[in-house]
């Protein structure tokens, strides 16, 4: 479709949005308050964003930065009412200058230089400085984490109850299991030839993989469909008021 | 044939839309049956005396508030109906709205009082370490509460020092913090956990069912619509489901159909 056929559509599609918010503004359908005027505004954000459906164009471009916008102003407020405020202001600043009976926490100079030489990666001359913060937080997440994750996704997970459950279905659950973690740790041995039983057990392999994707991709129809059913309840039940 | 396969994709955008609002219209009910993976959870809340402490950590953001926030509103219903204290949380600044509205309307319709039977904790940076901090001591990892309210002396935290002390802990996520919060919480500091996430990331966790490093596992917005059928308040979520149905249906058509026409056109050649 040609550029005038868009904006024809576009110019349609506000005028209708327009008369609709209009009218239920007049009849008290919607309160011109906070609760009103910001279902409005979630409804104009929605449609900008599914507009992306028809093809991309300047509401959807808007609509995305905005939500870029909004969101990292939102982390910037959060982060500093519940971290840099209570842990960093109050705790070493406020008492530095002023007597609240409390001494000034030092240590909290630490982990805010370090915090600070992370942002120094935009400085051509002082981005060396961010290097000392990435070894801090490299060594001590490898420190933290590889014996945990050893412990919690490794060993825990060869615990091994028996192949015969309290029920048969749970017998063959677990047998099952056990065919699908060999099978797909052969298939992914590559120091030997997959031919006779190695091919044949590399194979059932491939089967198990390609059920894991299945039930991947059909959970993620799911998860997607679900966004689209709620984005949809709120239009037809908070904005248009056709179901309850 | 060559045509159909060439089909606009808009065409199809209409149909799932349709797919979606017109069972919303009609209304009708499909059967939800609640599975193990859910009652695990709903059995463990149930089995829990009244005063009894649970945690839940908020941890998803707007973007995942379709399948989250409902399964976190059923969540609440039990535990308020129950009178059981509820600690609220969240490891993702992008949650603490949703988690402050839904804690606190829930908690309002049973009467309950904020710092006595439910307090909201906010946001704390650094997911692994915040577990580790609060296994060791939750008041230093959250002296003051999202409101700026003292902790240590809150009637809701009372008899809780530490994760130990948390009667059961459940946590709701759009990422990966269930792996954090069993690598860092539930195996390093030994407390029942359950755990509420996005469709997508269910198949990953069911290994930590199978080898019970979670109590019960809630799954996407069918997660949410079995665990209000058990607490016998369908809302959202099991309005939900009808559409659900029907989109899955007509998915598995269009895979049918576009793989037929794909072979047809290759024999053809």
């Amino acid at each position: 479709m040609d550029k005038k056929t868009d904006v024809s559509i576009m110019t349609w599609i506000l005028v209708a949005f327009c008369v609709i918010n209009i009218f239920f503004l007049v009849t008290g359908k919607l309160g011109f308050d906070a609760k009103g005027l910001g279902i409005i505004t979630a409804v104009a954000l929605t449609l900008a964003m599914y507009s992306f459906l028809y093809k991309d164009n300047p509401v959807f471009k808007i609509a995305e930065n905005l939500f870029v916008g909004v969101a990292m102003g939102y982390w910037i407020i959060i982060t500093w009412f519940n971290i840099l405020k209570p842990d960093v202001f109050e705790q070493l600043i406020v008492p530095f200058f002023k007597d609240t009976g409390n001494a000034p926490q030092y240590i909290v100079i630490i982990p805010t230089l370090l915090g600070i030489f992370m942002l120094l990666r935009f400085s051509d001359k002082l981005s060396w400085l961010s290097r000392w913060s990435f070894a801090f937080v490299v060594g001590l997440g490898a420190g933290i984490t590889i014996p945990n994750f050893i412990h919690a996704f490794i060993l825990k997970q060869l615990t091994f109850d028996s192949l015969i459950a309290g029920s048969l279905p749970d017998s063959i659950n677990n047998f099952l299991i056990l065919l699908g973690v060999v099978s797909v740790l052969i298939y992914f041995f590559f120091s030997l030839e997959h031919k006779g039983v190695i091919g044949g057990v590399s194979r059932i392999g491939v089967w198990f993989l390609m059920i894991a994707f299945g039930a991947s991709f059909g959970f993620t129809v799911m998860a997607r469909m679900s966004l689209l059913i709620g984005r949809i309840q709120f239009l037809i039940r908070d904005w248009l008021g056709i179901i309850q | 044939m060559e045509r159909l396969l060439k089909i606009d994709r808009r065409i199809i955008f209409v149909f799932v839309a349709a797919a979606v609002t017109i069972p919303l219209l009609i209304k009708f009910d499909l059967p939800v049956i609640a599975t193990k993976e859910v009652r695990g959870i709903y059995d463990k809340i149930d089995s829990l005396s009244e005063g009894s402490h649970v945690l839940i950590a908020f941890d998803y953001d707007p973007a995942s508030k379709e399948e989250l926030q409902p399964m976190a509103v059923a969540l609440l219903h039990h535990c308020f109906k129950n009178n059981i204290k509820v600690i609220g949380m969240t490891l993702n600044p992008g949650g603490t709205g949703l988690a402050d509205s839904a804690i606190t309307e829930v908690g309002k319709e049973y009467g309950r009082k904020y710092k006595e039977d439910y307090v909201f904790l906010g946001y704390k940076t650094g997911v692994e370490l915040v577990m580790i901090n609060m296994g060791e001591n939750i008041y230093s990892a959250f002296p003051k509460d999202f409101k700026g309210n003292t902790t240590t002396d809150m009637p809701a935290l009372k008899d809780v020092q530490s994760l130990q002390d948390f009667d059961f802990v459940v946590d709701l996520a759009s990422g990966s913090s269930i792996e954090a919060w069993i690598a860092f919480g539930k195996e390093k500091y030994n407390f029942d956990l359950g755990a509420g996430c996005t469709a997508v990331i269910g198949p990953d966790m069911y290994p930590f069912l199978q080898s019970k490093q979670i109590e019960g596992l809630m799954s996407g917005l069918k997660g949410a619509a079995e665990y209000e059928t058990l607490i016998n308040r369908k809302s959202s979520a099991v309005a939900g489901m009808s559409p659900q149905s029907v989109v899955h249906v007509l998915v598995v058509f269009f895979v049918i159909f576009g793989n037929t026409l794909y072979f047809m056109t290759r024999r053809k050649k």
